[in-house]
């Protein structure tokens, strides 16, 4: 079973030469950590920043730039400053080649919901409604369960969408699962975890083909 | 030259009045029009709609203005760092209109720029499209958008001349420049006002014909929310 840093090492191995690269908040800001280093990628901040580098050393830190959690950056030699509606010509135009975001549910069907829980959590969708509606390729990283040890890849979304059969691929702290039109088609297990494991933790159809290889980190 | 410079606060906020609609610029406490919200605190004016992409801290920001009860209605993307207001909106005092980012940015930008409206596909097939017109375009949905209409823009830009000019720093640019031009009146308040003709035409980023005033602010406390830094070792 992997944990946060593990889900996240596992996504940067999806992260390609050339790839312009927007992070959500949470695991997915971790992927950042785990990038090889011999290839050159840039990271897209939807709050106006491209080329975002590490948190700033002590006493260096710069109110005016911030990424979208609004933590204190540093950029890269390169980078650029730009306003939101830039920002999201960049999102919903394609240009940005990979989105990674949390999820509270996903569905066997290629919807998320992650922005609203009725009547108790109402934080917004922020710039998600936007990236998924958009991007052509989007990896979920998330725990496979939730808190209470209930299923997060469902039949049905129960909560209120972000967007409609966008999810491509989710990465969780047991599997790589791929959204097709079977339902979850199971690629890789991580290390530890039997098949059955992972079908014990998914409400919605799991497509098992063969031997399921365990993940390489 | 057009002088758009007015003396102070009080004269870059005057004209405001209970239920009115304002669009404020920064992306959480980042490149808020802080001198110009605590006008709008001590003028004590109610009612108002405020659209703004998040709505402050408890403590700072638009948080101030919740905190007296001055904002009727938020449109906003996310408000994840604010109890008031999340207690406010579940119980019903305030009310709110989530709008995705882009979608935010670009309602304002549309107003700017003469555009009644603007299909996206941001929002399609959720609760963000209820009651929207949508239409496919090569055989992806979008949804109908509006333009946002608002009385006033209130704006923070780091360098701006008597003329209006603007230059933003960082990502404190963010939705600024999106709404200058896009309200009745845009009041620009800048970290350095300077003499026109010593800020190079080259570097400006919204023209002083977005912007109806602007001051110098007296006071910047630019506080920061996550301060998060590695150390030297």
């Amino acid at each position: 079973m992997l944990d946060k840093n593990g889900i996240a090492k596992r996504i940067a191995r999806e992260v390609q030469d050339g790839y312009y690269v927007n992070l959500g908040i949470g695991i997915p800001t971790l992927v950042a950590n785990f990038v090889r280093d011999d290839i050159s990628v840039e990271f897209q901040s939807e709050n106006g920043v491209l080329g975002m580098g590490p948190f700033p050393f002590e006493g260096e830190e710069d109110a005016d730039i911030i990424n979208a959690g609004k933590q204190t950056i540093t950029t890269l030699p390169g980078a650029s400053f730009f306003d939101s509606a830039m920002s999201f010509s960049m999102i919903r135009g394609k240009h940005v080649d990979l989105t990674i975001l949390g999820a509270m549910e996903v569905a066997e069907n290629g919807d998320i919901a992650n922005w609203k829980i009725p009547g108790k959590m109402v934080k917004g969708m922020g710039g998600a409604m936007d990236l998924v509606a958009s991007a052509e390729n989007i990896i979920v990283a998330m725990m496979h369960t939730n808190r209470a040890g209930q299923s997060k890849l469902l039949k049905q979304c129960t909560l209120p969408l972000t967007g409609v059969g966008c999810v491509k691929k989710i990465v969780t702290n047991l599997a790589v699962l791929e959204v097709t039109p079977q339902g979850f088609k199971l690629l890789e297990r991580a290390p530890n975890v039997s098949v059955d494991d992972i079908e014990k933790a998914t409400e919605g159809s799991l497509v098992v083909e063969g031997d399921v290889p365990e993940m390489v980190l | 030259m057009i002088n758009k410079k007015v003396a102070n606060v009080v004269e870059g906020v005057s004209g405001v009045k209970d239920g009115m609609t304002f669009m404020l610029g920064g992306f959480g406490l980042c490149g808020i029009p802080e001198n110009a919200i605590a006008e709008l605190v001590r003028l004590g004016i109610k009612d108002i709609t405020c659209i703004s992409n998040n709505a402050g801290v408890d403590d700072f920001g638009l948080g101030l203005l919740l905190q007296k009860h001055q904002i009727k209605k938020m449109i906003s993307s996310y408000v994840g760092e604010n109890d008031e207001f999340e207690r406010q909106m579940l119980s019903g005092e305030l009310e709110v209109e989530l709008t995705p980012q882009g979608t935010l940015a670009e309602k304002c930008r549309a107003a700017q720029a003469g555009f009644p409206a603007f299909y996206t596909p941001a929002g399609y097939g959720t609760e963000v499209a209820e009651g929207k017109e949508t239409r496919e375009f090569d055989g992806k949905m979008y949804v109908l958008e509006p333009a946002y209409k608002a009385d006033y823009a209130f704006v923070k830009a780091w360098k701006g001349d008597e003329a209006g000019n603007l230059i933003f720093k960082g990502t404190a640019r963010n939705f600024n420049p999106c709404m200058c031009g896009a309200a009745a009146i845009t009041v620009a308040e800048v970290e350095e006002l300077h003499p026109v003709g010593s800020l190079d035409p080259n570097e400006i980023h919204i023209p002083g014909i977005f912007v109806q005033r602007i001051f110098q602010g007296a006071v910047y406390e630019k506080r920061i929310e996550q301060r998060t830094v590695q150390s030297r070792n």
